[in-house]
């Protein structure tokens, strides 16, 4: 009804007008965060202890949430010390759950500023942003008649996901899922029951005691190996290793895998920066900063005071490592985590490869 | 820096360049503290203040619909001049500082950030950030010296159009977001001749600040004092309800106006701030910014819940030295700045806000009339130092 529709247009621009010059969202936001529909963000509902070093978190997401398929991954927006900083984690709940929510399962990541603070602060009633979540680590619609599984560490937890949505529509599974000890397996309880009921052939490799898994080994342990549809989820050696394996025997294409994040940034003197608009790709060497080097360049680049206090230079950083050349001060930015950091260009010298969105 | 050396006293004389970039490093080392603890604390504390602030706007708008009783217009208008209040000084212009980007939040963050005043966060943050922030206190480059309308520096040429400047200066503290809505324009120079007049980037910005202005004015002046005429046709004055609300908005962004108008005076001009000449900044060094921003500014010593209401500006000195640090943090920044001006046997200019005030508005009422004596000469029993050579 187009004149309803008119009239509900015009209160919501006399509200806006109320509220202006912020939106009327801003002020909703300080009384339900959960009822912004153009910020996503979920409230952690529980918190459950996997291992000594892996958590659930059960969210309960705000509006504009949508649900997710079994094996896809979630951003997730933390602030840690007062900075947001964004992580992709695997959804490990089944999809489609009454109640709307959904878990996440955090293991811990030597040196990750993000696992290492959920694993130990987060607390029921604290709010985190969300992305929509997305990938396409999936089963298809027709189910396979029969699938395996191979995952390592916390790869375990897509499958988790897939194995809590669709066990009941799958026939012939089988889980290799290495991990350093019996301990150290993520959902292990929930695995070895399974296994005990017959709904899976579990093979638990424990890689403290037994090594790592080599893929040649796969074939002694699943003797129809390629005859399975696979999905693989683990470190990028493994499924190196695991991509290879399937394409020397010419099944490249019943391999799917997940890949976690690469490896971590480390600072270096000067870098290459590639601002992607343009197209441009300029050698900034360490002490002179990105905007300069840009500029010298001929990329057409904002500027105001050029030390530091005006803020008008920044731009995002989509992936790369810079240096603050005030205080050495170190940020970073990853592809995999979808970050969009804001620098500033005139301070700022590349300490490594950069990407700039620009 | 000659305008400090043909001063009778010249503050610096005592200092050699090597002690100059010795402040530098001692100022940057003060940074890094700070910036090594900079982080949940301060996120907390800026969305705690939007957090009251809005409370505050919304619960004062709210009995501000009851404005034909006096006691809820009495209540309603002093809520709301304290919501804009803190809306302008402790929350946007921190925010529009970029002092918490660091945060990654996009709603709070200088790129994207608006605020409750007649001019678009993006110009004045070029005037004020870009402009005022680097060039500051330099007779000539930095137009918050007197805002281009009032002689506020002895180096300043007088003009007879100056014996008006406490009426000017009267006129623009209560008018002051357009004030400096004008000023971020630069209007005066840009109407002057018809060519700037018409140059499609200046009329894009004036149409800017139009847009502005017109949603601020039918917010505060038409749309919350239509929503308190039902409360006034039920009481049978819905006159009184809509004028009403209207008085309680124009008092809350007056008494806005006078407040950052009273406190931003106090930051440059009051007595014993330095001022500086346009040639005594090319090839300026770090350590010689930072001390041009030391000696530039002045304080405004006093309470928590004042520091608060000023934005922490009355810590000018401190936030002309790190403005882009959290401004909540310049209180404990401030005992070792000051430490530092009394090692260098530097005046730390500081009072409470009436004398700060009063003495901002003396300059103002004596540079209204011609200097007595011409400015001096160069002393000449002190050389003039060579500004140090920027490191290729």
């Amino acid at each position: 009804m187009p004149a309803t529709q008119r009239l509900r247009d015009g209160a919501w621009r006399v509200v806006e007008l109320l509220t202006t010059p912020v939106v009327p969202a801003d002020y909703l936001d300080v009384i339900a965060p959960l009822r912004n529909p153009t910020v996503l963000r979920a409230r952690i509902e529980a918190v459950r202890p996997e291992t000594a070093k892996a958590v659930t978190l059960e969210l309960r997401p705000g509006r504009g949430w949508q649900s997710h398929e079994p094996g896809q991954y979630v951003r997730l927006g933390v602030d840690v010390d007062g900075v947001r900083l964004w992580r992709a984690y695997s959804v490990s709940s089944r999809a489609g759950r009454p109640d709307g929510r959904f878990t996440v399962t955090v293991n811990a990541v030597e040196g990750g500023a993000v696992s290492s603070y959920l694993l130990t602060q987060a607390r029921k009633g604290m709010i985190v942003h969300l992305d929509l979540p997305t990938g396409d680590f999936v089963l298809p619609a027709q189910r396979p008649a029969k699938t395996l599984f191979v995952t390592a560490g916390s790869g375990i937890t897509p499958v988790m996901g897939m194995l809590r949505s669709a066990l009941h529509e799958l026939s012939d599974v089988v889980v290799v899922h290495s991990a350093r000890t019996a301990d150290d397996v993520v959902f292990g309880a929930e695995l070895r029951a399974l296994a005990a009921d017959g709904r899976i052939r579990l093979i638990e490799r424990h890689t403290r005691a037994d090594g790592r898994l080599k893929p040649a080994k796969l074939a002694d342990l699943v003797p129809d190996l390629f005859e399975r549809e696979t999905w693989a989820c683990g470190p990028g050696e493994l499924l190196d290793d695991l991509q290879q394996h399937w394409a020397d025997a010419g099944a490249a294409e019943r391999l799917h895998v997940e890949r976690f994040r690469p490896t971590v940034l480390v600072a270096g003197d000067g870098g290459t920066v590639t601002f992607a608009k343009s197209g441009l790709v300029v050698e900034a060497p360490a002490g002179t900063s990105i905007l300069d080097a840009g500029e010298a360049a001929g990329q057409l680049m904002k500027s105001g005071c050029r030390m530091g206090i005006c803020f008008k230079c920044v731009l995002p950083m989509r992936e790369g490592i810079v240096r603050d050349m005030r205080d050495g001060t170190i940020t970073t930015a990853t592809e995999v985590d979808g970050d969009n950091v804001l620098i500033q260009t005139c301070v700022s010298a590349a300490a490594g490869p950069c990407r700039l969105d620009a | 820096m000659t305008t400090l050396q043909r001063k009778e006293v010249n503050p610096i004389a005592h200092l050699s360049a090597e002690d100059i970039e010795q402040i530098g490093r001692e100022l940057d080392a003060i940074r890094d503290e700070t910036l090594a603890v900079r982080g949940e604390k301060d996120a907390k504390y800026i969305r705690r203040m939007i957090k009251i602030q809005r409370r505050l706007e919304l619960g004062s708008r709210a009995v501000l619909l009851f404005s034909i009783f006096p006691p809820a217009w009495i209540l309603g208008t002093a809520g709301l001049s304290i919501a804009k209040i803190l809306e302008n000084m402790e929350i946007g212009h921190n925010i529009l500082h970029g002092q918490y980007d660091f945060m990654r939040d996009p709603k709070i963050h200088s790129t994207t950030w608006e605020w409750d005043f007649a001019s678009p966060a993006e110009q004045w943050k070029h005037a004020h950030n870009e402009l005022h922030h680097k060039y500051t206190n330099v007779v000539g480059r930095d137009n918050d010296l007197g805002y281009g309308i009032m002689r506020v520096d002895e180096q300043q040429r007088w003009a007879p159009a100056h014996l008006g400047q406490p009426l000017y200066n009267f006129i623009n503290a209560c008018l002051f977001e357009y004030g400096i809505a004008a000023y971020d324009l630069e209007l005066g120079r840009n109407l002057a001749t018809k060519k700037r007049r018409n140059n499609p980037e200046f009329r894009a910005r004036l149409r800017q600040v139009g847009r502005k202005i017109r949603s601020q004015v039918l917010k505060d002046y038409v749309a919350h004092p239509v929503l308190s005429v039902p409360v006034g046709l039920a009481f049978g004055n819905p006159f009184g309800a809509l004028f009403g609300t209207m008085a309680a908005n124009a008092v809350a962004n007056v008494v806005r106006n006078l407040w950052s108008h009273s406190v931003i005076m106090c930051g440059h001009f009051p007595k014993g701030v330095e001022t500086f000449e346009r040639t005594s900044i090319t090839g300026e060094t770090r350590g010689e910014w930072y001390l041009r921003q030391m000696l530039g500014s002045a304080n405004i010593s006093g309470s928590k819940l004042m520091h608060i209401m000023t934005g922490n500006l009355s810590h000018q000195i401190e936030h002309h030295l790190f403005p882009d640090l959290p401004a909540s943090r310049y209180a404990e920044i401030a005992p070792k700045v000051r430490a530092l001006f009394e090692k260098y046997d530097l005046k730390y200019v500081t009072g409470p806000l009436v004398v700060q005030v009063a003495s901002a508005w003396a300059k103002v009422f004596r540079l209204a009339l011609p200097n007595r004596k011409p400015a001096r000469d160069i002393d000449h029993s002190v050389p003039p130092r060579q500004p140090a050579q920027v490191a290729a």
